[in-house]
């Protein structure tokens, strides 16, 4: 017997295994990255309950869950683009190009509301498959600089069509999206609950999320396993459309009114949200659970704040030092983790 | 067999094969002063008042500032980097030293200049600090910093504006008075420019600039400080803007808590019609200069020409994303050449 066989012979006799999923442990259960969110979810709330006598109230609590999920609805496509390590920072534009539009057809064009709605979500699809288009066609551009031409070109366009002024005059009816309530439960949490089980189901439970997931990681591994990579690029873009004219129509409906300025940096905001939902911005990574519980940590926090009177102008700082918080801390950790990881290899 | 082969590649016509797009890029500067020059003759046309000495000079001192900024822009871009926080700082820079000239209405603009600098130069350093050393991704660390200078900006003015009866005649004339000749926006910016172009072509510090941008990972190997770059690069970016910051509230008399908001667009708009490209690696100082120069002439142009100012956004939005495509096809055309020229 040669020294080559009985080497293979003992690799047999010692191989191992390789599960395919992991073990259950508590230890990591509890050290997941959404506990510590909705750790500071309760803190929030404790926090602001005690600071002001007024947040703790049904009726506040409500309006104030209404005002902030418009722009939650974006979060849910822009966890995906994230995970595939782009970013759109035009749909705060799309939605003022889509609800200036719907507004527009509604009122000098004289379409009936219903079918201006849908033109509204019609605009979004494509303001965001042109964007995908225009990623997936140049791919030496970054999803960065296409979105930053678009971000201007798309709420120029809403500025050709109304100038400065504001477009209203929507039929009652419509003000239901905004501020109409089912049971006592606010349309639009209903509309958001729906949703969120929709998109997290999207990409927690199905293949198409399983290859956003992939072309995050390695999207050249995934083109070569079959994954059509493009395909997957533009729906996920086309989906942030559709998802900024919904928050169009919503925020059209509460405002009762909308103009060519509506929406500007709801992009930070939502960018925000996602980055302390714990989606990496180094792709690949992230739940939908964290960026929902996300959304509602920032919303109470700025209803909490504007409760106890600190202008909106200091919100921006908060928000801004959230997004540093949220993206810088984890990269501390990761790095000196990796540097111990590093020494123990060189010694 | 094997001999055939290698005849066959001998015998391919190799050096015939030269893509017309990447003739064009030896040229691009060239392509776009002529697009200007098209542009100037058609405007003319339309209005009679556009090639006077009155406008031009107008049009030359309204680019200034934008041609300072869009030179830390290219720096930033080179590195593979964006910062869109500029509006902010030049706004917080502006707001501050406006406060404080109209406090100490007898402080020297030299020193106004010199302190909003200083200003924009911290700010910049902590962008600096988060992309370098913790590692953020530049746009999310400028995004968020964008917020919380503005923020800071509303507070420090308390929504108040600055107005010029606030000012002293000595600040506000900063914009208005000449050197040697020249308006004093346009001499700093040509002194910025000669210092510039010195910096990035004939230092060391400024090649590993571009080293850094075009490839990060050999630029460590061949013992590059990275970090040093980076910090470097946004301190100069952020200086600036400060320095913008002072200059624009003298020239337009007044800091407003929204001063410069979006005006970053603008400026990355400036770099990369004049051919930076946002991949890192390359860029020319020349280019900028006319991509300054090309919006500047735009933004004069446009109103002359009796353009409705709502179409303003769009048309600048729409020549952003034209630009881009047209050097990515360049840059396909570059990069194809160079396949067919490599000896195999």
């Amino acid at each position: 017997m040669t020294m080559a066989q009985k080497a293979i012979d003992q690799s047999e006799y010692v191989q191992r295994t390789l599960k395919d999923t992991q073990d259950f442990s508590w230890k990591k259960f509890f050290l997941q990255w959404e506990w510590l969110l909705i750790l500071v979810f309760f803190l929030v709330l404790v926090i602001n309950t005690n600071l002001s006598p007024f947040f703790l109230n049904g009726a506040g609590l409500r309006d104030a869950t209404m005002i902030f999920l418009d722009k939650a609805f974006i979060v849910f496509p822009m966890v995906m683009i994230m995970i595939l390590r782009d970013i759109d920072i035009s749909v705060g534009s799309t939605v003022a190009l889509s609800s200036v539009i719907m507004a527009t057809l509604y009122n000098d064009f004289g379409l009936p509301m219903g079918a201006a709605l849908g033109a509204c979500l019609l605009v979004g699809a494509l303001c965001g498959l042109v964007n995908g288009l225009l990623i997936v066609k140049f791919k030496e551009l970054s999803a960065v600089i296409v979105t930053l031409g678009t971000m201007i070109l798309y709420r120029g366009i809403a500025y050709i069509i109304l100038e400065d002024q504001a477009s209203g005059n929507f039929p009652a009816w419509f003000s239901f999206f905004g501020w109409g309530n089912i049971g006592g439960i606010p349309f639009i949490l209903i509309v958001f609950a729906v949703l969120a089980v929709v998109f997290t189901l999207l990409l927690h439970k199905t293949t198409f999320g399983r290859q956003v997931f992939a072309m995050g990681n390695n999207t050249t591994a995934s083109r070569f396993s079959g994954v059509q990579v493009d395909k997957v690029k533009v729906i996920v873009f086309t989906l942030a459309g559709i998802m900024a004219a919904i928050t169009a129509i919503f925020l059209a409906s509460r405002m009762g009114s909308t103009r060519p300025n509506v929406a500007t940096m709801y992009e930070l905001d939502v960018i925000a949200m996602v980055a302390l939902g714990g989606i990496s911005t180094a792709g690949g990574k992230g739940r939908m659970v964290g960026a929902i519980i996300a959304v509602f940590i920032l919303g109470y926090l700025q209803y909490g704040l504007g409760l106890i009177n600190i202008p909106s102008q200091t919100m921006l700082v908060i928000t801004g030092l959230l997004l540093l918080a949220a993206v810088g801390i984890p990269k501390l950790n990761v790095s000196r983790k990796f540097k111990r990881f590093r020494r123990k290899q060189l010694e | 067999m094997a001999e055939s082969v290698i005849d066959n590649s001998a015998e391919l016509p190799v050096e015939k094969k030269t893509s017309k797009l990447a003739a064009v890029s030896k040229f691009r500067e060239l392509g776009l002063l002529a697009f200007i020059v098209l542009l100037c003759i058609v405007v003319q046309t339309k209005n009679a008042s556009f090639l006077t000495i009155g406008n031009l000079t107008d049009m030359v001192t309204n680019t200034a500032i934008l041609s300072i900024l869009a030179l830390g822009m290219m720096l930033v871009l080179i590195t593979r980097g964006i910062d869109l926080s500029i509006g902010s700082t030049l706004a917080l820079s502006g707001m501050i030293v406006a406060q404080t000239v109209s406090v100490y209405s007898g402080l020297n603009p030299i020193l106004a200049i010199l302190m909003g600098t200083a200003i924009g130069i911290a700010c910049g350093v902590v962008i600096g600090f988060l992309v370098a050393k913790i590692g953020i991704l530049p746009i999310i660390a400028t995004l968020a910093m964008m917020n919380i200078f503005r923020g800071l900006n509303y507070t420090v003015s308390d929504g108040q504006w600055i107005s010029s009866y606030q000012m002293p005649a000595s600040f506000v004339s900063i914009a208005t008075s000449k050197i040697i000749g020249i308006n004093t926006l346009v001499f700093i910016a040509i002194i910025i420019y000669i210092t510039a172009f010195y910096f990035i072509n004939h230092t060391r510090t400024g090649r590993q600039i571009y080293a850094v941008g075009s490839n990060p990972e050999s630029a460590k190997v061949s013992g590059i400080n990275q970090t040093k770059i980076l910090l470097i690069v946004y301190s100069i970016m952020g200086g600036l803007s400060g320095l913008s910051g002072v200059l624009w509230v003298s020239k337009f008399a007044s800091a407003q808590g929204d001063t410069a908001s979006g005006y970053e667009l603008t400026v990355i708009a400036a770099c990369i019609l004049g051919g930076v490209s946002i991949a890192g690696g390359s860029g020319k100082i020349s280019g900028v200069l006319l991509g300054a120069f090309l919006l500047g002439i735009l933004n004069n142009a446009l109103p002359l020409m009796n353009v409705s100012p709502f179409w303003q956004m769009a048309i600048q939005g729409s020549i952003i994303l034209i630009a881009v495509i047209i050097n990515a096809l360049v840059k396909r055309g570059v990069d194809r050449n160079n396949l067919l020229r490599r000896k195999i």
